[in-house]
Order: structure tokens, then sequence, then C-alpha cells
């Protein structure tokens, strides 16, 4: 195992992300605050409180998910397809390394990025909402498991993107979606019926869902199932990234 | 002595179906310079990255020092740098921090003292905290290179590391080049420059077309495909050659006061005393006589046009 390798590229990563640490942390953080005070003061005061749960704090873990999704996601895609873009992916494809310690450097760095997002930001509803963590292990978990799956969905994105419209193209026009449509906002609950069993197959759900739970105890489906929704996307990028490598897509001529 | 790259019926046609290298099959000796020479899209940038790892191959294999470059890439790639054809760097880079991080990718330990050698023998030593998009592309090209010996390669691949660089650096590049020969590193370089070629070079390969037409010498090389040219200055000038030397390959120069015989080094017969001998039964004195070889450019085009 060429450790080196991993702490270069790990470290290189971080060293962009401390460069531009301004924008990084600002743009979710503001436009979190944004939403704290639309719908949670504004808004969610004369919204009655749902399962026993003020509605300022009922979204608070589904706008933690909404910056972890596209955070992990746009840092992980950009980290990849900036090299590719520039042609100095030459030298990771010509170094000792496998794709395996290629993607521990990338997404690693991509998902450390994203939880330390998420950890402001849930720092950042404090100040707004009064928090309450039932099970903080759960909520670590949770936390973890999105924004190395997610990191690893984005760098997906990025050896498939050819340009910079197709590396903007998925973050918005289907996660945003999924989100918004996932019960960032509302529980599943307040649904009619059939557009409960729709919401079903969008995946967001049982993230958003899990770890609402983690916080107040309360889900729309089992936290068993969310967690292996979960397991079952991380395991499928990991099965996809594996096949880029293997057929050099889109990386090697 | 085993080779310390072994390149054996290499293909490769790239996915829009072009055929870019055709059966290469090539021996690099340990600790030589290698110049491959050829014109542009011949396939010298693919067969170099074919060996680094980058381009995939088609068929046929590599092995350097002995070992399969794609069952055994760990160990082949560390004891190859590459310096590309195009000047990538990434723009926010600064100069040290990028060469550290090559050093790293390559499986070597942090050695700041190493990188800083390295920077002060490529003159960049004072722009090492500097961003590498506010360089000159020399200092560019410079970068690249101590990017390629970061990690103290056996071997290591110019692609074209003359273009778009200056005399001084050109003669700083050829030093380097020198002493990374003297210390056992084994370098493969392509150029379209034959000057460049015949000034440093220990083998040339001439590539065309995707096939390696020859690999040779430099001096064999000259010797065995160059012409050489007899120029016999008169001393007095002749309106044209005489009918009885009209068997020779003949031309007539500087305004009829030098006969120029163009023969090949390869036959045995040069029929140099005869024609000497038969100038002077023609009634003409001799003032000076001298021979020239053809340069390896001369040499490159004739094999090239031979092949179209
Ligand atoms: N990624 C690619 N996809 C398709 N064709 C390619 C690719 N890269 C190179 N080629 C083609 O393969 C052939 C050989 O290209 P290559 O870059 O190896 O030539 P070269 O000898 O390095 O030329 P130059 O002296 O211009 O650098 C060319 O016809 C080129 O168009
Ligand atoms: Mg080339």
């Amino acid at each position: 195992m060429n450790l080196e390798a991993v702490k270069v590229i790990y470290r290189f990563e971080m060293l962009r992300t401390w460069n531009t640490l301004m924008q990084s942390v600002a743009s979710p953080v503001i436009s979190t605050s944004l939403y704290f005070i639309v719908f949670g003061a504004a808004i969610g005061s004369r919204i009655q409180e749902i399962d026993g749960v003020s509605y300022g704090a009922f979204i608070v873990p589904g706008l933690i998910m909404l910056s972890l999704l596209t955070q992990s996601i746009s840092n992980a895609s950009f980290g990849i397809f900036f090299p590719r873009f520039t042609g100095t992916i030459y030298e990771v494809l010509s170094a000792p390394v496998s794709p395996f310690e290629i993607v521990l450097g990338y997404v690693g760095a991509a998902a450390t990025k994203s939880l330390i997002i998420g950890l402001i930001i849930l720092a950042t509803a404090g100040l707004f909402v009064p928090l309450r963590v039932e099970h903080p292990l759960w909520m670590m978990v949770f936390l973890l498991l999105t924004c190395i799956s997610f990191s690893l969905f984005g760098f997906i994105i990025g050896i498939w993107a050819t340009n910079f419209e197709k590396l903007q193209l998925i973050p918005l026009l289907i996660i945003t979606p999924l989100v918004f449509l996932g019960g960032s906002f509302y529980s599943i609950s307040m649904l009619p019926p059939a557009w409960q069993t729709v919401t079903l197959f969008n995946p967001v759900v049982y993230l958003i869902s899990g770890f609402r739970w983690s916080f107040y105890g309360i889900s729309d489906v089992g936290v068993g199932v969310s967690v292996m929704m979960i397991v079952l996307f991380l395991s499928a990028c990991l099965a996809l990234v594996w096949w880029m490598f293997r057929t050099g897509y889109r990386l090697k001529q | 002595m085993q080779p310390v790259i072994e390149v054996k019926d290499l293909c490769k046609t790239y996915q829009d179906g072009l055929k870019a290298l055709d059966c290469i099959t090539l021996d690099v000796h340990r600790g030589e310079i290698l110049a491959l020479l050829g014109p542009n899209g011949a396939g010298k940038t693919t067969l170099i990255s074919i060996i680094c790892g980058i381009v995939s191959p088609t068929s046929g294999s590599v092995t350097v020092d002995g070992r399969d470059i794609i069952t055994d890439y760990r160990f082949t790639r560390q004891m190859i740098g590459l310096v590309p054809q195009e000047l990538t760097l990434g723009t926010f880079d600064l100069v040290r921090n990028t060469v550290c991080f090559s050093r790293g990718l390559f499986g070597k330990r942090s050695n700041p003292a190493y990188v800083d050698d390295l920077l002060r023998d490529l003159s960049l030593l004072n722009k090492k905290d500097q961003e590498v998009r506010t360089l000159s592309g020399g200092m560019k090209r410079r970068v690249l290179i101590a990017k390629a010996l970061a990690h103290e390669p056996r071997v290591l691949f110019l692609d074209e590391p003359t273009a778009g660089v200056d005399v001084e650096l050109r003669k700083d590049m050829w030093d380097i080049v020198r002493r990374l020969r003297e210390s056992g590193v084994t370098i493969i370089l392509t150029t379209h420059y034959i000057e460049e070629a015949e000034e440093i070079a220990d083998r040339v390969g001439v590539i065309n077309r995707g096939r390696l037409l020859l690999v040779e010498e430099k001096h064999m090389l000259m010797r065995k495909l160059g012409k050489k040219r007899l120029t016999v200055q008169l001393k007095e000038p002749i309106a044209r050659i005489p009918e009885s030397l009209s068997s020779y390959d003949l031309d007539l120069a500087a305004d009829g006061s030098e006969i120029i015989l163009t023969y090949d080094i390869r036959s045995s017969r040069t029929r140099i005393t005869a024609l000497l001998q038969d100038i002077k039964n023609a009634g003409m004195t001799l003032k000076d006589l001298n021979t020239s070889q053809s340069s390896l450019e001369e040499i490159f085009v004739s094999l090239v046009k031979e092949e179209a």
C-alpha cells in the first residue's frame, strides 16, 4: 500500500479547501441560516409541532442533509474533474498507486470536508433552535456514511463529466429535487397516501428519516431500513468506481 | 546486460480506430540516452504514455527492469519519471508543494533537503514559494522536470523537452541530462530536432506512422546510412563536366570551380581513386579536397520519405 500517496493526495485536497475556506464554509452556513430565518422563525412559528418537535427543530436534520449531499458531491466531483480538465491527472495515472488509494485520497478529503461543514451547520442551527440529539452515536454514523457515500457518488460524476455543465447537471437536476421532496421540510406522513408510496422510491427519504430519528427519535421509515439503504447506495457507488478503474473509463485511453 | 526497458510487439489502436502504434519492438539499454525522432503524429507520445501507464496498450507487452508494466505496475512506475509534452500544471499550486506532491505520490517519504537541491539544480529555488501560474513557460518546464525527478527515478522520459525553450534553458537542460546519465539514469527523449539527437543521444530511433523504422547507435547510423560528399576544388573553373567523367555521380558547384562527388559509405567501391585519376587525365589541376558527411537531418528526411 502506497500510504505516502494517499497522504499527499489527501493533504493536497485539504489544502485546496483551506485556501478557499471562506467560500467552502460561508456559503452553506449562510444559506442554512437563511432557511432557519425563513422557515424556522418566520413561517415555522405559525406551523404546529410535528410529532412533538417544533418546526424549526424538525427541519434541522433535513437542512444538514441538504448541505451534506450537495457539498459532498460538488467537492468530490470537482476534486477529480479539475485534474482531468487541466491534464495534471497524467501524474496520478503514471504513479504507483492503486485505484483504491486514489479513491481513498480524493474521496476521503471530500468526505472530511463535508463532515466539517455538516458539524458547523449543526452548530449554527443550535444558535437558532434548541437542539436535542437522542442518539449521538447514530447521528455520527449517519453523518459519516452519508459523507462517504455521496463523496463517492461525486467522484463518479467527476469522472463521468466531460465538461463543466455536466458537472453541475446532476446536483442541480437530481439531487436538489430529491432532497426537497425527501422530507427535509415535512414528514412523509403529511402527504396524501398515494404520494407517500411514490416518495418511498426516493432514496434521500431514508437518509433524512434515519438522520432525524437520531435527533428526535421520530422517523418516517424504520431505522434499520434507512441504514440498509445507505449501505446499499454506498455499495453501488463502490461497484461503479471499481468498474470505472477496471475499464479505464474516461481516465485512460 | 538486460535492457532496462523491453517493448515487444506493442500496438495501440485508439477508440476512434486510429492505429497509433503498429507492432513496436524496442530495447532500451541501461544508462543510455535514447532519442526518438519522428514527425508530428508519429506515435512518440503514445509509446511513452503506454510505458508510463497513462494509456492502455491494445496488444503487446512492456517490461521495465524485467517486470511487466501492468501486473507489476507498482515496481515499474516508481522507477520511471515523466516530463510530459504539454505544460500541465495545477495553476494555483506553489512550486515547492507541487514537487513534494509528486514525490509523495510515487511513494517516497518527504525529503525537503532533496527537493531543495533539486530546485537549486534547476534554478528554481528562488521561486519555490511562487504560484506555478506566475512562472514563464520555460520555468514551468523546469518545474515539470523537478516533478519528474522528485522521486529519484532510474528512468526518465522527456517528451519534447525543448519545445518552446530558449537557448539558455536548452543548454541547462542538456547539462542536467548529462549529469543524470552520469549517475546511471536512463534517458529517453523525443524531439523533432535532429541536431538535438545528434548532440546528446547515444542511440537514435526513428518513428513514423506508428512504426519504428530503425534504432541505431548514432555514429553507426550516420556511417551506415550517411552519404558522403567529396568536394574537389579546381585551380581553373570549368564550364561543364567533361564527357570522360560522365560515369560518376557528379555535380558542378561554385561557378564551375568545384566538382562534388556523392558516394555511399556502405558501398565497398567509392571510386575516389579512379575519379582523381580521371580528373588528372582530363587535364584539370586540383587545388584542394575535402569530404563531408550527411547530418542526421538528411538521413531522417530520406528515411521518412522512403516510407511514404
Ligand atoms: N487520445 C487520443 N485519441 C485518439 N487519437 C489519438 C489520441 N492521442 C493521440 N492520437 C493520435 O495518435 C497518433 C499519434 O499521436 P502521438 O501523440 O503519439 O504522436 P507524436 O509522435 O507524439 O506527435 P507530436 O510530435 O506531434 O507530439 C496521432 O495521429 C494522434 O492524432
Ligand atoms: Mg508527442
